[in-house]
């Protein structure tokens, strides 16, 4: 039974993570209907942003140093503006393009990002120490719970709040609302379309960054290509949860969380290796009978 | 000078023509009419008013001001507001939201108020559902709120796409009953699409019809009174002069679907 409780709350802080980043995907394809892949980079530089830049193998802390209040909100602009930079230079232009066309942009994206890392902090993996006190363990009965999983959590948790209070209470998550259920329609009432995608990719900008300082303090390393497999699995929550729908996004995020860590801790050792499969051909069982997803999004419900 | 001012403009999606030079003037105060079949072109014309279709030549004034090219948010803010064919209700929206919608790039904020609690006094229907989502609600009460929530941007001219489509007559009395006394309190000037002409003679100032991308009759609703020349240029024949063909058949089989 302790066991159990313990891989669940794995699962619940593995979940989150998937369910930030998949928020993140999911509230830009909601109103651009863009499959942002380039999301998983946006964690990447949020991490990377914390040492000196330098090709040295070492990693030498910079931002990372800083005090905790001015570091959040300092990795917070630098991955808000690289997004906002994203939506400038390689959407905009594309506007009026199909999805599939917005998601190969987004791999170019992507592939230029990991690039850049590439060429300014050299292509070795590096070993970083973020927050180690968070990596200590706290015992509550015969329950040994790692303070990081906890906070993890707890973050996850105030950013889905923070984030259904601002789509439901301000003016500007109204619009948002109403612009990823009908672009064109609310931009015939006023609704700044630029506008309101640039708050779309703030707020993915956040959602990247808070993941990449909880993902690496836990992983404690650096690599140009650390946020793909998060931006895979988020998207592949993104599709369960059902496109475009956020409360999809976070059911999907969680579902992928629960069955991975599960998976891990009740296959058969020597299947194991084999627990993404596993993983993804439980997301085609589901995608079988559920093909608009778990929690399906308001426009794509046929209207009669 | 005419509050719109819409000369030769020509549309097209794809290889398919939509309007081919239509002209049309509208005056502060008027409403006008546009009727005409399936796949005329109406919607095409109030989607390029609005800005939400570019047209390839011609040119469009509004209040004396070029147009042609202004996105729609930006034609929005300077009084145009267009209710679309079928709503486009946010239906995971509340009634309350998709009404101040509509009123977020206003500045006046308490004549925002006021405004909405006059249409909501005008429309008790949308005031009882009002934290309702709108997805909730019947045909005739999404077709009031999407009027409703045009009328909360305080447009000076207010398009009106088929409000009629899909709706029972009764239904379609208390719109049309609305949308006058809305001209009567606010001096908005209309634009209506309609399918038939029965209704919009009574009350439009001026009515043309639209043809297969092209403006085929104008005048005056009493000029057209009669109906024996609306119905000539909206069949593109003498209605009964011929040899009864399938009503519908002459025009959707050459334009397919254009609206």
């Amino acid at each position: 039974m302790i066991g159990f409780i313990q891989n669940l709350i794995d699962a619940l802080s593995l979940g989150g993570l998937y369910a930030l980043t998949a928020l993140g995907i999911g509230l830009l394809f909601g109103i651009l209907r863009l499959i942002n892949l380039a999301h998983g980079d946006l964690i990447s530089v949020a991490a990377y942003a914390l040492i000196v830049p330098s090709v040295d193998v070492t990693a030498r802390m910079f931002i990372g140093d800083f005090n905790i209040l001015f570091l959040l909100p300092s990795i917070a602009l630098i991955v808000i503006l690289l997004a906002l930079a994203t939506d400038l230079m390689a959407f905009r232009p594309l506007r009026k393009a199909t999805t599939p066309t917005l998601m190969i942009a987004s791999f170019a994206v992507s592939y230029i990002i990991q690039n850049g890392i590439l060429m300014i902090y050299g292509s070795r993996p590096k070993a970083i120490n973020l927050w180690g006190a968070a990596n200590q363990q706290i015992q509550v009965g015969d329950l040994r719970v790692p303070l990081l999983q906890v906070i993890t959590v707890v973050v996850t948790i105030a950013l889905m709040v923070g984030l259904s209070l601002f789509l439901s209470k301000t003016r500007y998550g109204v619009q948002m609302r109403a612009a990823a259920e009908d672009f064109r329609m609310a931009q015939y009432l006023g609704v700044k379309g630029n506008f309101v995608i640039g708050i779309a990719f703030a707020i993915s900008g956040i959602l990247a960054a808070a993941v990449g300082l909880l993902y690496v303090t836990q992983s404690g390393s650096l690599s140009h290509t650390m946020g793909v497999p998060l931006a895979l699995f988020a998207f592949v929550a993104v599709v369960v949860g059902g496109m475009g729908s956020l409360p999809g996004a976070v059911v999907g995020g969680f579902a992928i969380g629960f069955v991975v860590t599960m998976l891990q801790a009740y296959l058969p050792p020597d299947l194991r290796v084999f627990r993404d499969a596993f993983a993804f051909a439980i997301v085609i069982l589901v995608l079988l009978f559920r093909p608009q997803g778990l929690i399906p999004a308001r426009n794509v419900i046929e209207r009669v | 000078m005419a509050l719109l001012d819409v000369s030769d403009i020509h549309v097209r999606y794809g290889d398919m023509v939509a309007l081919r030079g239509l002209s049309l003037k509208v005056e502060e105060g008027e409403v006008v009419c546009i009727i005409g079949p399936n796949g005329a072109g109406k919607s095409t014309t109030l989607a390029a008013i609005a800005g939400g279709v570019r047209p390839y030549r011609g040119e469009i004034r509004y209040d004396g001001q070029p147009i042609l090219g202004t996105p729609p948010d930006k034609i929005a803010t300077m009084g145009v507001s267009l209710v679309p064919e079928g709503r486009h209700i946010f239906g995971s929206l509340t009634v309350a939201e998709n009404l101040i919608i509509g009123a977020y790039m206003r500045k006046d904020k308490a004549e925002v108020a006021r405004d909405r609690e006059r249409i909501l006094a005008l429309l008790p229907r949308l005031a009882e559902r009002i934290d309702f989502p709108a997805g909730r609600l019947s045909g005739g009460e999404q077709q009031m709120l999407a009027v409703a929530r045009a009328v909360m941007t305080r447009p000076k001219l207010l398009l009106v796409d088929e409000p009629s489509l899909g709706l029972a007559p009764k239904i379609v009395d208390q719109i049309y009953e609305i949308l006058l006394e809305l001209r009567k309190t606010e001096g908005l000037t209309l634009v209506i699409n309609e399918q038939s002409s029965n209704r919009v003679l009574k009350f439009a100032d001026r009515v043309n019809v639209l043809r297969q991308g092209e403006i085929r009759l104008a005048g005056t609703a009493a000029e057209l009174a009669d109906g024996a020349a609306i119905r000539q240029a909206y069949f593109g024949f003498e209605h009964g002069a011929q040899p009864a063909p399938a009503m519908q058949t002459p025009t959707q089989a050459s334009t397919g679907g254009a609206a």
